[in-house]
């Protein structure tokens, strides 16, 4: 068992308990907190785009064509990843991440 | 001389739930009219993976999204369903009782007028609409300095024009709008294009003979005294800042979906779904009735199939609303001549 720490869009900080195999997107939804999900993780609607805090960057598999496909569809920064396509292992206890704006 | 279209039911999306909805009513000798504001037909199958596969349909061990589309379209043709795309349903008002409800539907484009006996809501997860980038203040300058679509190349010469995208939509319209254009920038967040490889080349080529700009990065920022646009700040990888000016920005981030007018249509909604019970799909509102992705109800499951079950019962009802005098039958395809006819497959 581990955690993530998810900052949302009105700066509030929370710590999420993971499980293991599971997308960092479905622990942010399951816990509840206001990530879209739209196509259940499938990488076709960036609905779950992140930051991730600098010091996680490199502890992440590199983002994949597709990954990079669908984040073109966003207004990304350097530290842009989709959470759906960051499967949570207990490496990654402590992760750090901020979601992403939407627009209306 | 009527100026609405006459018909039993009006099915709201062309989802894979509303076409296969034409296919539960013509076996029952009901008509109906589809609508999606989608160029084409397939929902999120056709619009969102219409390559990947689908493991769950029962009977096909796997299907692509558009190979289900493709097959559901030639489930129904029988019935000779008519669809009208390009088409946003704004406006839905029941003008009936409880008992006989009749209800008239509107589109905004061409605002045709549709009046009929029940409405099925397939509406999924809204309608496809592009994606707005959050950028501060965008709202203000849209329909006169932002644009999500082009609908009129012309109202683009002469003026200096700012495309924001790595897609076919955004390379498409730099190529065609960069001849009018007085100057043409293009935007995107990385050096790679995931659009036809020979738009690529034109635009790149355009760009080394001086034509036009490409620049890497992302809009922080809109300037000029809304609603007139002047110009934007561009946030390059390296964080350094630059201005770039235009009179027209054009963000091509693909679509997304939207809930959209339904909200006003009086009906009880949870959470952007709309309650119905689980023996007719039928909403608050009798003769309304909402399947797929769109509705809510205990247990509920967005899959394809659940979809497909919901369509048939809500079909049983709608029967009743468009015969009310002819009770219905219960009858197999395999085994009635009846509904083979209908089919066109009788012997
Ligand atoms: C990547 C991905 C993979 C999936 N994989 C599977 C799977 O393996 N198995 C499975 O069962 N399901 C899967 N799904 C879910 C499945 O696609 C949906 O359950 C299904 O598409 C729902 O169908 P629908 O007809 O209810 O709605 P949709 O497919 O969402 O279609 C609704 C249509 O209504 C239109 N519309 C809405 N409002 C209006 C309006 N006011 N005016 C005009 N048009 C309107 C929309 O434009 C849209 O075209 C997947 C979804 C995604 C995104
Ligand atoms: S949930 Fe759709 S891309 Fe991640």
């Amino acid at each position: 068992m581990g955690v993530i720490h998810v900052t949302d869009r009105a700066g509030q900080r929370h710590t999420l308990e993971a499980i293991e195999g599971w997308r960092v997107m479905e622990i942010i939804r399951d816990w509840g907190l206001p990530i879209e999900g739209l196509c259940g993780g499938a990488c076709e609607c960036a609905t779950c785009h992140v930051f991730v805090d600098e010091q996680w960057l490199d502890k992440l598999y590199p983002p994949t064509e597709e990954e990079e496909d669908q984040l073109d569809t966003v207004v990304t920064k350097p530290n842009s990843r989709l959470s759906c396509q960051i499967i949570w292992t207990p490496e990654l206890d402590g992760l750090e991440v901020t979601l992403a704006p939407t627009g209306n | 001389m009527t100026d609405h279209i006459e018909t039993d039911v009006v099915i709201i999306g062309a989802g894979p739930v509303g076409l296969f909805a034409v296919f539960e009513l013509g076996l029952l000798d009901i008509k109906c009219h589809l609508i999606d504001i989608l160029p084409k037909v397939g929902g999120q199958c056709a619009e969102l993976y219409p390559e990947k596969p689908i493991y769950d349909i029962p009977g096909f061990p796997m299907v692509t999204g558009q190979g289900l589309v493709d097959n559901l379209m030639a489930q129904i043709e029988p019935f000779h369903p008519t669809f009208h795309l390009n088409e946003m349903v704004e406006s839905l008002e029941s003008i009936g009782t409880p008992e006989a409800p009749r209800f008239r539907v509107k589109t905004s484009e061409n605002g045709t007028t549709f009046e009929c006996k029940a409405v099925i809501i397939a509406a999924g997860g809204g309608s496809f609409q592009p994606k707005k980038p959050p950028i501060d203040g965008i709202e203000s300058y849209e329909g006169t300095g932002v644009y999500y679509a082009v609908r009129k190349m012309e109202m683009f010469r002469n003026k200096r024009v700012l495309i924001v995208g790595g897609g076919d939509s955004a390379l498409d319209w730099t190529v065609n709008l960069q001849p009018i254009a007085k100057r043409l920038t293009l935007l995107h967040r990385r050096d790679a294009f995931r659009a036809a490889p020979h738009t690529v080349e034109k635009m790149r080529s355009l760009v080394a003979s001086g034509d036009m700009d490409l620049h890497l990065g992302q809009v922080s920022a809109l300037k000029g005294d809304a609603p007139v646009l002047e110009g934007a700040v561009i946030r390059k990888d390296d964080g350094s800042e630059l201005r770039v000016d235009c009179d027209v920005m054009l963000p091509f981030f693909g679509l997304t979906m939207k809930l959209g007018p339904i909200a006003d249509w009086g009906l009880n909604l949870h959470e952007n779904l709309v309650p119905v019970d689980t023996e007719k799909f039928e909403t608050n509102v009798p003769g309304i009735f909402a399947i797929g992705d769109i509705n809510t109800y205990p247990g509920k499951l967005k899959l394809i199939l659940s979809g497909f079950h919901e369509g048939a019962l809500a079909a049983q009802k709608v029967h009743r609303y468009v015969y009310p005098e002819k009770k219905l039958l219960f009858q197999y395809t395999t085994s009635s001549t009846s509904l083979q006819k209908k089919l066109g497959v009788a012997a």
